[in-house]
């Protein structure tokens, strides 16, 4: 648990300080406070249509709160607004795009974390999670010797199936320099052979950087801004020094959206853009498609939707690149309702994944919007282009009993694409 | 008393409400060079404008769209809340008057009805503000204060026109006086939405499209 310390009211104002922008003193001055944000939020929804988790509300306790009070609050009051901030809220943005002002309450959220957390009010998890990448160099504790082992290994095994596959690791002038969330060399190195078929296979140059290969970001999510931009120049510095044409994340929604858009200004970019472009699995393998260097034997043929995650779809560029995507590989893509950037959260975004059992219940409750529209597009499969919201859609099916299957992008490409014969395994051939 | 607040403070208070507006959108677009970046670098003219102008329009956005109810309320309220004193025949007799100016007006009856219409949409969203739980969870004291500063002028424009409750003369000073301070509110309350509504608008637009998203 948190110590007791006295509250540090002036880290708090440092903290209002350096996020003290026009745009945000705009919003602070012009909400009608008109409830349009309600609706819009899954929270709200799920929690039947409770007020206390309309938006505005939310952010009024807490951000509004720490303003008004320039920090002076006591350490019980920001145990409560860390139920909200963390607990009531993924920042998926949804709200302000029904907000007649566009006010973004998901970044005000953020604020008010960035607050909580110079104080060490935060869920436990994320700031361990802070530490491992301050240690590390990643969310899991693994040593990079023990990824780069992890990746031979499953370059070895995957030559049952790809004759020569390879994981160049620190190549020099790859094309795709490919970075994964750290889930994957921890639980399942099968999601690192997967990528690795498919990139092969289409024939690309690329490579996996031996340090700065953790794609994810969660010290975004626990307010540590500081380690946030000491992850992604991590991600920048690998990718100059291997002189990579691109950065490519692996199937993760805010790696992503922190790669491309937000790391940028941690990091202090000029131009606010990465140094090295970010790009995305869903966009390369929409590219190997399209292209041709991907064939098919056939198209995937039960009924199949996609979860649109927000940091992909919303708070990322890359909603209508997933749905073609489906179009290209199944026959029978049923969408969401609604879909896309108008997409809802699972609620497995800002964070909630890592804050571990303690607020399992709270997610359940609030997945409940999700579990439901994937009930009624009828599909047992249900492809998700995310770790988090597969983690968290894994848990509302046993919850709800959906009674579905889950799938990848670059699973779904390894099952359906033709295996061009000189990559085929000799043995094989016998069949 | 009538003739000061008919000249000088309607003169100050046009003043205020110009100057004061000017003084605060520069001193955000000045701040905003400094601390809005992310505006600069990633501005886009096309997403910015289509930001403001479906949110203008009924039913432009997906979210008019599905709160049909509040979105005729919002819009009969700023529709006659600008057309009825702009078009009223007693401005436009005034501007004639004082400065010789002449202004198009719209027929008494037209601008009582706009009049009505705006009060009967200004009790609406009063009413809303109440029975609606998640409005009313975040109505603070100062919603309902301007929510009174807007809707004044209106009634005791009406009234005067009409010779209710008060003599016509003390009606109309009424009228002036709160039109003043309907004016001079403007640039330092939430009124300020009037301007910052296309500033947060054009913003927000901008930073979405980045990223192929509509806020509309
Ligand atoms: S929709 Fe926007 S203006 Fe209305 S209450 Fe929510 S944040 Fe405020
Ligand atoms: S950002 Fe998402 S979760 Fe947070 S209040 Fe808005 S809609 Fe709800």
């Amino acid at each position: 648990m948190s110590d007791q310390k006295p509250v540090n009211a002036a880290d708090i104002r440092a903290v209002l300080e350096r996020n003290d922008s026009a745009r945000l003193r705009a919003w602070l001055k012009t909400c009608a406070s008109c409830g349009l944000c309600s609706e819009s939020c899954f929270f709200y929804l799920a929690n039947d249509n409770n007020p206390e988790f309309m938006p505005q509300y939310k952010v009024r306790k807490t951000l509004g709160e720490l303003i008004k009070r320039q920090g002076e609050v006591s350490r019980e009051e920001l145990e409560d607004m860390k139920e909200i901030a963390w607990a009531r809220c993924t920042m998926c943005r949804r709200c302000t795009q029904y907000c007649p002002f566009g006010i973004d309450m998901g970044l005000m959220i953020n604020i008010a974390r960035q607050c909580m957390r110079t104080q060490n009010v935060c869920p436990e998890r994320l700031m361990n999670i802070d530490q491992s990448y301050v240690e590390f160099g990643n969310q899991m504790q693994i040593p990079d010797e023990e990824f780069v082992e992890t990746c031979e290994w499953m370059a070895e095994e995957g030559q049952a199936t790809i004759k020569d596959l390879e994981i160049p690791i620190d190549k020099q002038d790859a094309r795709i320099m490919f970075i994964v969330n750290s889930r994957e060399p921890k639980y399942y190195p099968q999601d690192i052979q997967e990528a690795a078929i498919v990139m092969h296979v289409a024939g690309d140059n690329w490579t996996m950087p031996s340090h700065g290969w953790e794609a994810t970001n969660l010290s975004m999510f626990s307010g540590n801004i500081a380690v946030a931009g000491m992850v992604a120049q991590s991600v920048y510095d690998a990718a100059l020094k291997l002189n990579a044409k691109k950065i490519c994340v692996t199937e993760c929604g805010h790696a992503y959206r922190a790669a491309k858009y937000e790391g940028p200004y941690w990091t202090k970019q000029p131009n606010g853009q990465a140094p090295v472009e970010v790009t995305h699995a869903v966009a390369l393998f929409h590219e190997y498609m399209k292209e041709g260097k991907i064939k098919l034997k056939h198209k995937f043929k039960d009924p199949i939707t996609l979860q649109h995650p927000c940091n992909l779809s919303r708070s990322g560029d890359l909603g209508e690149q997933a749905d073609e995507l489906m179009e290209m590989l199944c026959e029978n893509f049923i969408p969401m309702e609604p879909h896309r950037e108008w997409s809802h959260c699972c609620c497995g975004g800002g964070g909630f994944i890592p804050m571990g059992p303690d607020y399992k219940r709270t997610r359940m409750v609030a997945g409940k919007v999700k579990a439901e529209q994937i009930r009624k597009t009828g599909a047992k499969y249900v492809l998700v282009p995310c770790h988090n919201c597969t983690d968290q859609i894994n848990d509302l099916n046993k919850e709800y009993d959906l009674g579905i299957k889950i799938v990848s992008f670059k699973q779904l490409i390894c099952e359906l694409m033709e295996v061009p014969p000189h990559m085929q395994p000799e043995e094989e051939d016998e069949e | 008393m009538y003739a000061f607040v008919n000249g000088p403070l309607v003169w100050i208070a046009f003043a205020v409400f110009i100057l004061g507006s000017i003084w605060q959108i520069a001193a955000l677009y000045r701040m905003s060079k400094r601390t809005d970046k992310v505006f600069y670098n990633h501005y886009n003219s096309g997403a910015a404008a289509s930001s403001v102008i479906n949110w203008l329009i009924p039913f432009g956005s997906h979210s008019w769209r599905e709160h049909p109810g509040f979105t005729v309320l919002t819009f009969a309220f700023h529709i006659c809340l600008l057309a009825a004193p702009i078009f009223a025949l007693g401005h436009s007799a005034t501007l004639a008057f004082n400065l010789n100016i002449s202004w198009p007006n719209l027929p008494d009856s037209l601008v009582d009805t706009l009049t009505l219409v705006f009060m009967a949409a200004a009790a609406g969203i009063l009413i809303r503000r109440f029975v609606v739980p998640q409005v009313r969870i975040v109505t603070e004291p100062k919603d309902i204060v301007v929510w009174a500063i807007t809707v004044l002028p209106f009634v005791t424009g009406y009234m005067a026109a009409h010779k209710m409750l008060l003599d016509p003369d003390t009606m109309l000073l009424l009228h002036a006086l709160t039109g003043c301070l309907m004016l001079i509110c403007i640039p330092f309350t939430k009124l300020a939405h009037v301007f910052l509504f296309f500033m947060s608008r054009a913003f927000i637009g901008s930073e979405f499209a980045r990223r192929g998203t509509k806020t509309w």
